[in-house]
């Protein structure tokens, strides 16, 4: 076994060093019924390399990757053109292969970036203090969900119709066993008025997405500040990092706490995950965060380093009174995030965030002008919502049987009545000319 | 024509000078290194785009018109800087990383090949099922294995890290109390040798965390558990083999107690990979179990994340189990059950957006195929093997905790360190300078001064007794009076021991400008 490099003669010396006869001798402990008497029966002997990857390969050709046609899916994770040089750092061994820094000495390599991730990450979103990165945007939501409700010792939550339906259900999950109320209002592409009327004396937060998941732009300053003079807090959601290259963002609206998805800086598709969340709020919330926090020092000699910081609030000092469970995040994600962002810069993330935003309303304007398409979104970044004539799922099965991954139905993420028919579309750097032709194309034959 | 030999070849002379500080603050190969706010700029990138065309905005009046103050850096800038950062980090593939609980084992680099195929890295997760049944086959065949690796009879996958397979779990256990009508049920046991995430964990779930003694002998107190149960118990959540690296020999009559007092039984998989192969939790009476796969699986630990926390469940917590999951359809084809209204059992609800952490699946998948049964038997009864080498090696040296055979990992307390004005930290920190990264320090905490040394089966023979080496050096050096090694250390990291009070009173979380972070000093 390739992995494996004690040797017969080394396990047998080693054994006499213990003083034990054999190997069964350290698992006596085991209780004598669930001892094994051998391999597990119906699962596969070792392989080698080549073997393996045989078997791996026809598991990823029996899939279509996006990269390979025309592709249009958003909803919460997009693809975009990630520079070799990305890759290739977050492989190299000292980053790849340690461990959360527990020894800051040995791990500053580690230590520095998430401190420069954190600055980045408050910067992209205008706020005072970001952490060093959730699981990922809906665990991200969440949290911010039950930290709003330590902060304001309230237990009602208010979740806004555009808020995307995994977060909502995700947030809900943990928010309902952590005790507090849920208020969901209607799905809808704009409630930002009902938002507001839903806020009473018990109300811990409301949770607004923006852009939401129809790919709307809301301005919610105005909001904000009419939930705080009631004593909530606000918090604002994302599913696109590159969004805030072009779109005011949520700390310049005046949010207390923002909570969303970087995946779309630095890191694939992968089907799902992993992916990292971004967590920022206001300076004066910071010992209410859940997730690590790097922080700047010094050593003893007064040269500059830095640590992992404030870990009070954390399980492996407070155990059953910390501020969350979380224990590992998404380091190595994070990771990506910021060395794509440090290339980027903020010349490149604008002139990025332009041409995501060209992209989409050049697909939007050709969609539209199919015969039955209804635009739903006025305003948008790189992603909009459509209704067709008829159900948007079937549509997109059709389009993907003609090697066209036309979008995501509405209802694939919930199930709800008037909302068969919208189909969200969305459209990076990486969609051609070509890509739009085909989208509507084939939209115009499907429907 | 003449050899130019000028200066050719160099002698080695012998120098008692001490070793100047540099102009450049390098130390040699250690090159200095600065952040990214001070080398770059907002108005340099390295990303080359096509130009933009001009578009009527869309944005509905919400363009940004301020910075994000983000530098950039052209690529070998960007690359430089990265370089020289990760060189400032420890990893396994540079020596052995004995971090009790951690498992910090071997990454194949099959495994990260493996995981950017584009039918894998390059798939979304809401394209149509149709178009994914490579990814969803992935996702079948690890459940397959994780199922039949620990006897149970589900798995949820979509768990994000340990952490959160126990929020899984827990989750599991109380929608099971409730559809029994048994909501009063909200006392869970806790161990007082517990990971702290599991009280944090059962408390996110709306329990009370009731904890347990541990026995002399670093097992549960069987008689203080006995007292504790009762009809508003909701369950135990214990880690076997356990945080001192012992199995939970009681194990089968803990369950017998907690399942005869209406409760479940949680087991905390963070030691999975001592027993992987060689017995089956789903025998010693589990409800629930997470998997960490970053651990047993060896997905890489990649400084802090992303893990990967799947979850087995018995027969009794199975129709509990988060959407989304897949299923096999009549026709053989793969489908995946997001909605709960969907399902024909009773989800407790969704944890995450999408499906989990595919990224992991695909690598301790790989994992799986190359070890197989017989090889996933071998490593645990090698990570076993040299976890009692060591501890048999260092006995005579440093004071194990527990007398007898350990499991994956070695536990020591700090009792041969009395009188010698070293602590488990100084000792630790000194371990840094020998190229070693330190064992776990104080977890548990029912050890004093605790030393957890988890050599995983990935350390040769020789690699040990370097380590031991190493170890009873320090050993000898601290009882011998040389304290100054240890309360200096790290004498030889990039950095001296750093200051994290400091860190912790005057918190500075972010770059600041220059003028700015003055102007915060002066405050």
């Amino acid at each position: 076994m390739r992995y494996l490099p004690l040797t017969p003669s080394d396990r047998e010396q080693m054994l006499a060093k213990v003083g034990v006869a054999s190997i069964e001798d350290l698992f006596l402990d085991v209780p004598e019924v669930a001892r094994l008497d051998g391999p597990i029966h119906n699962l596969p002997f070792a392989q080698g390399e080549l073997a393996v990857e045989r078997h791996m390969q026809r598991l990823s050709n029996a899939s279509m990757a996006a990269g390979s046609v025309p592709f249009f899916c958003g909803a919460g994770a997009y693809r975009h053109a990630v520079p070799a040089s990305v890759d290739h750092l977050i492989q190299r061994s000292e980053f790849l292969t340690t461990y959360t820094p527990y020894q800051p000495e040995m791990a500053q390599g580690t230590v520095q970036t998430l401190f420069e991730f954190q600055s980045q990450v408050a910067g992209l979103l205008a706020c005072d203090v970001a952490n060093a990165s959730m699981y990922d945007g809906s665990t991200a939501c969440a949290e911010a969900v039950v930290m709003a409700a330590r902060v304001t010792k309230r237990t009602k939550v208010v979740f806004s119709g555009g808020l995307h339906p995994h977060y909502r259900r995700a947030a809900r999950t943990l928010a309902k066993h952590s005790g507090l109320e849920i208020a969901g209002l209607p799905i809808a592409i704009n409630d930002e008025a009902a938002v507001l009327a839903a806020v009473d004396q018990n109300t811990a937060c409301v949770v607004v997405q923006c852009p939401n998941v129809f790919g709307t732009l809301t301005d919610f300053t105005e909001l904000a500040k009419a939930v705080q003079a009631k004593g909530a807090l606000l918090i604002a959601v994302f599913t696109e990092a590159v969004a805030f290259g072009l779109v005011t963002p949520p700390g310049e609206m005046g949010a207390d706490i923002v909570a969303g998805e970087g995946q779309s800086i630095g890191n694939s598709l992968n089907f799902g995950g992993p992916y990292v969340g971004l967590f920022a709020t206001k300076d004066k919330y910071v010992r209410q965060m859940p997730g690590r926090l790097a922080g700047e020092t010094v050593d003893a000699d007064g040269t500059r380093g830095f640590v992992l910081t404030l870990s009070t609030r954390e399980q492996h000092i407070r155990r059953d009174k910390a501020t969350s469970n979380i224990c590992t995040n998404s380091g190595l994600c994070a990771l990506a995030f910021t060395i794509h962002m440090t290339l980027l810069g903020d010349k490149g993330l604008k002139h990025l965030a332009q041409l995501n935003h060209e992209a989409a309303c050049e697909t939007a304007d050709a969609v539209s002008a199919i015969d039955g398409v209804e635009l739903l979104s006025e305003s948008f970044f790189n992603e909009f919502a459509v209704r067709l004539p008829g159900d948007a799922a079937k549509a997109v099965e059709a389009m993907a049987a003609q090697d066209v991954l036309g979008g995501v139905p509405y209802s694939r993420l919930r199930q709800e009545p008037g909302f068969e028919n919208v189909l969200l579309i969305a459209a990076t750097e990486t969609t051609t000319a070509e890509d739009i032709a085909s989208l509507a194309d084939t939209l115009k034959k499907v429907i | 024509m003449a050899m130019n030999n000028v200066g050719r070849p160099t002698a080695a002379v012998a120098n008692d000078a001490a070793a100047p500080t540099t102009f450049s603050g390098a130390r040699g190969l250690l090159q200095p290194t600065s952040l990214i706010f001070e080398t770059g700029s907002i108005d340099r990138t390295g990303v080359d785009l096509p130009p933009v065309k001009g578009v009527k905005s869309r944005l509905g009046g919400l363009a940004r018109t301020t910075t994000t103050g983000n530098p950039g850096l052209s690529e070998p800038e960007a690359v430089r800087h990265y370089v020289r950062l990760s060189q400032r980090n420890y990893a396994i593939d540079l020596g052995m990383f004995p971090l009790g609980s951690c498992t910090m084992k071997h990454n194949a680099r099959l495994n990260e090949k493996m995981a950017r195929l584009p039918g894998f890295a390059d798939v979304h997760p809401l394209q149509p099922v149709s178009t994914v049944q490579g990814a969803l086959s992935v996702m079948d065949q690890l459940s397959h294995w994780l199922i039949t690796l620990t006897g149970m009879k589900a798995v949820a996958l979509s768990p994000k890290a340990g952490a959160h397979g126990e929020l899984c779990g827990m989750l599991a256990i109380r929608a099971a109390l409730d559809a029994q009508g048994q909501a009063h049920r909200r006392r869970v046991l806790v161990p007082e040798s517990a990971h702290g995430t599991n009280p944090a964990t059962a408390v996110q779930c709306g329990f009370i965390v009731d904890e347990i003694k541990a026995a002399p002998d670093g097992r549960v107190d069987l008689s203080d558990l006995k007292t504790k149960l009762g009809d508003d118990v909701a369950g135990i959540m214990l880690t076997n083999p356990n945080t001192c690296g012992l199995f939970e020999r009681d194990i089968r009559e803990i369950a017998d107690l907690i399942h005869a007092a209406g409760g479940y039984f949680y087991c905390d998989g963070a030691n999975f990979n001592a027993i992987a192969g060689r017995v089956r939790p789903g025998d010693l009476g589990v409800d629930a179990m997470h998997i960490n796969l970053h651990k047993t699986f060896s997905t890489p630990h990649g400084g802090g994340g992303p893990g990967s926390g799947p979850t087995v469940l018995s027969d009794a917590l199975a129709p509990f189990a988060p959407v989304p999951y897949v299923v096999t359809r009549a026709d053989g084809t793969l489908d995946l059950v997001e909605h709960e209204g969907d399902s024909e059992g009773e989800p407790f609800g969704r944890m995450v957006a999408f499906h989990g952490q595919m990224g992991m699946y695909t690598r301790a998948l790989t994992y799986m195929l190359s070890h197989g049964a017989d090889g996933i038997k071998q490593a645990s009864e090698d990570a076993v093997l040299n976890a009692n080498y060591v501890q048999a090696c260092l006995k005579e040296h440093m004071s194990p905790a527990f007398d007898g055979v350990c499991m994956h990992e070695a536990l020591f307390d700090d009792s041969w360190l009395e009188g010698t004005g070293v602590t488990t930290l100084d000792f630790a920190k000194a371990m840094i300078d020998e190229g070693y990264h330190p064992m776990t320090m104080y977890f548990p905490l029912v050890v004093h001064g605790a030393m957890l040394i988890e050599p995983t089966e990935s350390e040769s023979k020789a690699s040990l007794d370097a380590f031991v080496a190493s170890m009873t050096g320090l050993a000898k050096a601290a009882k011998s009076g040389d304290t100054a090694r240890f309360t200096g250390a790290p004498f030889h990291a990039p950095v001296k021991r750093l200051d994290e009070t400091r860190a912790a009173r005057k918190p500075v979380l972010k770059w600041s400008p220059p003028v700015e972070a003055n102007k915060i000093a002066a405050e």
